[in-house]
This record gives C-alpha cells, sequence and structure tokens, in this order.
C-alpha cells in the first residue's frame, strides 16, 4: 500500500461561490435528504413506528374502555377517544428521539461538518426542524391511515385541517426539541426535561383524558398548553369538523390551528437564537 | 516569508471561561503552502484554538485574517476556504461513505456530475474507493479518518484545519497520513494547520508553535527549536527517578530532570558524561543508558518544566 503514488488532481470546477440563499437552501436539502435517509436505511424503524403506538393504542384503550365515559357523548368508546392522542403520541416521540441525537451529532457527528460549512445557523437549525418533521409525519402518517379501525371513515375527515395541523405541531414540537436539546446540550438533562415538560404537555392536552368543568385547574392547565389546541383540531378534523361532546377549549378549528401556528413560529425562532447563542 | 503577506494571521486571540484563560494572546503567522503544527499536551488549549481558528467559538479579542481579511465565524465566503478535519467524527455513521461525501459536498455547492467525480477523486487519493458503499459505522477508526480527510478536501480549501490528525492510528497509518498531507501541499499548495501532542508528529511540520498553558512559548523550525536544548541528550531508565535527580545534582551539578518516569539530561558531549553518571550512582540503580539527539519532546520538556504527556490542570 505504501508504495502506491499519491496523485491528488487539481481540483476543477469544484471551487464554487454561490450565492447565499442558494446556499441556505442547499443546506437545508441535505439536512432534510440525511434525516429520510437514516429512516428509510432502517426497516426496524418503520415497523416500530407503527408496531409501538398500535399496542400502546390497544392496550390503554381495552384498559381503560371499562371506565371511561366522555361527557356529552356517551356512545364515543376509549379506543375512538384515544385515537387522536396517540397520533398526536406518535409525532411527539418521533419529534424527540429525533432531536436528542443533535445532542451528540453536534460534538462528534455530521453537525460538525454542518457547522464549519458555509452555511448559517439558521438553515442548520431550520433543516434539522424540517428533516425531523418529515420523519415524524411520515409515522404519523402510517397510523393515521389505520383511522378505519378507530371508527373513522376516510370519507368523512377533513383532510386539510387534519394535514395543516399535523405538518404544523410537528414543526413546533421538532422545534421544542432542538431548542432544549441545543440549550442542554447533556442526554441526562434532556432525559429530565422530557420527563417533567414534553410527555406532560402530551398527557395534559386532552389526548388522554378530556378535562371537565369539574376539574377547573386541569380545565386551565390544558388552555394554556399550546398542545391542547393540536388535539383538538386533529380530533376535530378525524370527525370532518363537529367534535361529539362538550369541549373545553373554544373556538373552531382555523382557531385552534391558529394557535398552532404561532406555537411552531414561537418554537422555531427560539431553537434559532438558542443555535446562535449557544455556541 | 515576511515579505509577502501571510496566507492566516493570528493576532493576539483571547479566550477565558469566566475567569480562567484559556487562550491568552495567541498570535502568529502561517504562510501560504506551509506546514504549521500547534505542540501541546492536553488543555494546553490546542482543542480551543482549533475550535476558534475554524470558527466554532468566538474568540473574545483579537483578529484571525485570511489572505489579510478579517474572518469572522459567520462570513461564508472565507468559509469556504477552508476545510476542517475533526478529532471526532463528523460523518453520519449510518450513512455510506459515498452518501456522506455527496451530502457534504453539498453543503459546500458542489452537487450532480461535479460532485460524483470529485467525491471520485478524493476517495481514490484517500485509498478507500473500495469501501465507498459501505456504511460508516462498519470502518475500522484508520479508515474513518480517511473519509474525514477527503470530507474536508471536497471544495478544495485554501486552508486545511486538522485536529490532532493521527492520535490513536498505528505507525503506519501515521507515515501514510503524512505521506498524504505533504503530497497535498506539494501538489496544490495547499495551506495545512495542525495541532497535536505528538512530537514525531510536530517534526513533520514546517513550523512549530509549542503551546502550554493557553500561550505559546516558542514558534520556530523544529531543527532551530532542537537547538535550543545542548547538544545531546542523555537518558536514565532507573529506581526512583527523582531521588537519582537529586544524587545527580548533589555529586555532579548536572541539570537533570524526569518525563514519563525517566530522567534526562543535556548536555554537550553526552558520551563523556555517562561513565560519570555511571560511577556516581549507587550500584544496581540503572536499568539502562542511553545517548540520543534531542527531540522536540525534550525541547518542550526544557521550554515548559514539564512533559507532553503531563495534563495542564487549569
Amino acid at each position: 500500500m505504501t508504495s502506491a503514488t499519491l496523485e491528488m488532481p487539481a481540483a476543477q470546477n469544484v471551487k464554487s461561490t454561490p450565492n447565499a440563499l442558494a446556499q441556505e437552501l442547499a443546506t437545508v436539502s441535505v439536512l432534510v435528504r440525511r434525516d429520510l435517509l437514516r429512516f428509510f436505511r432502517e426497516k426496524s424503524r418503520l415497523v416500530g413506528a407503527l408496531a409501538q403506538p398500535l399496542l400502546f393504542w390497544l392496550v390503554i384503550g381495552s384498559g381503560m374502555a371499562g371506565t371511561f365515559r366522555l361527557p356529552g357523548a356517551e356512545s364515543v368508546g376509549y379506543l375512538e377517544y384515544f385515537f387522536p392522542g396517540i397520533v398526536l403520541m406518535v409525532v411527539l416521540f418521533a419529534a424527540i428521539f429525533t432531536t436528542m441525537s443533535v445532542i451528540d451529532d453536534r460534538h462528534e457527528g455530521f453537525l460538525q461538518a454542518v457547522l464549519v460549512a458555509p452555511g448559517s445557523r439558521g438553515a442548520l437549525v431550520t433543516g434539522k426542524v424540517l428533516g425531523s418533521s418529515a420523519v415524524a409525519l411520515l409515522q404519523a402518517a402510517l397510523f393515521v391511515a389505520l383511522a378505519p379501525l378507530a371508527g373513522f371513515s376516510y370519507a368523512a375527515i377533513a383532510w386539510l385541517p387534519l394535514v395543516l395541523v399535523l405538518v404544523l405541531i410537528a414543526l413546533a414540537l421538532t422545534a421544542l426539541g432542538f431548542a432544549l436539546a441545543w440549550w442542554l446540550d447533556s442526554s441526562a438533562a434532556y432525559h429530565v426535561v422530557m420527563g417533567m415538560l414534553l410527555i406532560p404537555l402530551w398527557v395534559l392536552s386532552g389526548a388522554m383524558f378530556p378535562a371537565s368543568a369539574s376539574q377547573p385547574m386541569l380545565a386551565m392547565v390544558m388552555r394554556v398548553n399550546p398542545v391542547s389546541y393540536a388535539a383538538a383540531a386533529l380530533r376535530g378534523s378525524l370527525y370532518g369538523g363537529t367534535v361529539p361532546g362538550t369541549a373545553i377549549l373554544g373556538g373552531g378549528i382555523p382557531m385552534q390551528i391558529t394557535v398552532v401556528a404561532l406555537f411552531a413560529a414561537t418554537a422555531l425562532a427560539t431553537a434559532i437564537v438558542v443555535c446562535y447563542r449557544k455556541r | 516569508m515576511d515579505a509577502v503577506m501571510p496566507r492566516l494571521t493570528v493576532e493576539r486571540v483571547q479566550l477565558a471561561y469566566g475567569a480562567r484563560a484559556v487562550l491568552g494572546d495567541l498570535s502568529f503567522t502561517v504562510g501560504a503552502g506551509e506546514i504549521f503544527g500547534l505542540l501541546g499536551p492536553n488543555g494546553a488549549g490546542k482543542s480551543t484554538a482549533f475550535a476558534v481558528l475554524a470558527g466554532l467559538l468566538p474568540a473574545q479579542g483579537g483578529a484571525i485574517r485570511l489572505d489579510g481579511e478579517l474572518l469572522s465565524g459567520s462570513d461564508r465566503r472565507l468559509r469556504a476556504r477552508l476545510g476542517v478535519v475533526f478529532q471526532d467524527p463528523s460523518l453520519d455513521q449510518r450513512l455510506t461513505v459515498r452518501e456522506n461525501l455527496f451530502l457534504s459536498a453539498q453543503l459546500y455547492g458542489l452537487s450532480g456530475a461535479r460532485a460524483a467525480s470529485r467525491i471520485t477523486e478524493l476517495l481514490q487519493f484517500s485509498e478507500i474507493a473500495d469501501r465507498a458503499g459501505d456504511t460508516v459505522k462498519t470502518l475500522s477508526g484508520g479508515l474513518r479518518r480517511r473519509v474525514e480527510l477527503a470530507r474536508a478536501l471536497l471544495h478544495a480549501p485554501d486552508v486545511l484545519l486538522l485536529d490532532e490528525p493521527t492520535s490513536g492510528l498505528d505507525e503506519a497509518s501515521f507515515q501514510r497520513t503524512w505521506a498524504r498531507l505533504a503530497a497535498l501541499r506539494k501538489q496544490t499548495g495547499l495551506t495545512i494547520l495542525l495541532t497535536t501532542h505528538r512530537p514525531e508528529e510536530a517534526e513533520r511540520c514546517d513550523r512549530v508553535g509549542v503551546l502550554d498553558g493557553g500561550k505559546l512559548v516558542a514558534v520556530d523550525s523544529p531543527n532551530n527549536l532542537k537547538h535550543r536544548v545542548a547538544g545531546d541528550v542523555v537518558e536514565l531508565d532507573c529506581d526512583g527517578p527523582e531521588e537519582v535527580v537529586t544524587l545527580l545534582t548533589e555529586r555532579l551539578a548536572l541539570p537533570a530532570r524526569v518525563r514519563e518516569g525517566r530522567v534526562i539530561v543535556e548536555r554537550e558531549r553526552g558520551h563523556e558524561l555517562i561513565p560519570r553518571i555511571v560511577e556516581a550512582l549507587p550500584a544496581g540503580r540503572l536499568r539502562s543508558v542511553s545517548l540520543r539527539r534531542p527531540t522536540l519532546a525534550d525541547v518542550f520538556l526544557k521550554l515548559t518544566g514539564h512533559g507532553l504527556d503531563h495534563e495542564t490542570l487549569q
């Protein structure tokens, strides 16, 4: 091996000075393609993405079925009630796991190469958030396809708001996950925040159980929790607009989607600021 | 060198974490086509200096210039001229070598057929072409380092920054890495700046900056640095090295130091000294005596008072 001569070819047509926007778009595209390549590379992840929430839905669903009663709509069983919650859980877990990897990736992984390249940190955050969201949405789509099992018919579903709210909550949760991962810079700390903040955001969103008027504290927490609006809009879309039972959140689907959009914009802005501030 | 503008100028760069200064007034220049090494033990500030030069950490004072232009971490035009090789991997372990290189190429605006042909060239240069379709996690550490080098060269940078390029590599990989760096410099005029704790690696550089406690204590060619150590180095392998140092100082008035458990004596005409040392020490103390020319490890010991294996506690 050592006898071989080392010929370094003159770099022709390699140096380029693309404009700033092209550079930023290329950086975003690299990060999205990378997350998708990784996702489709691992078949076990595809199976896990469907099997784990399905199991969770069926086990918790049947366990709760006996005692669950939706105020104002006694005909709705728990499996039906819990279905949009599970879709949200799929998005949340995908967001958590794809952004947790940022902690290692930044010090001993691909993101090091992105950080020294000409693209900005803003493009890095945008690309990573879009890539993670795409993975989360692919997983959620697999589960949404099972909607008829929960009693929802494809024909009745309001698809446009359903897709819109899923895209926005995926962006919001991955951006939030990214901001936390970059800021905390420690897997142990991230696990704590996941248990203390991220999972509770989901549990207290109406995903698992509805708030009733008899629990004013809980109802208030749900009202200030932005994830509740995603849960409500998702539920509403699955029913094609009219949700059975008394809703704790006022406003219709457009208002709920607006809240989720604001949540996504705030989380993305926070993630970008954190990435610039914390070296 | 002074007649022409240096490719890279580092002027009084400072960095502190709270009250703890990690880099204090770091200043040096690197000429175009030069190989410059920052030599120091762990904790000397090498990695911090590397992070500042790569634009990952903002310096708190001072300036870095590339061809006279002020370099800031956010300047994309200047960053496009730097190639960076990290000590820790900067590759996606789950993707193949070729996928990694394609994605990295696009970060520098290189895509499609231009990227493909450049990647083929670099896979050949790095002698990794036969593993191009393998995922990175199946490669040995040495092979991964070669992919890292290929990745940093994709966009034909003018300056290559390397952090401990051969740490953990065996002798054959060390030699091959350096053959590759020397070929690069010769054929493309690439300017190379690296950090190292290995004296034998610093020997390969045109000039070396000796870094200790975040400060440069000397900048010179390896030969000139070695001239600072007088004549020969006598190295004693013995029991109780600290005690032997005391004995040598008391009985022969010799300036002796301990490095890596061995006693080091620097002296002109070292061969004449050896019989006197053997006689001066109690019988059975010495395991072996050796006489050699000074290395950069000796220079470091002389300049700083401690060895390169010494971890600076800051």
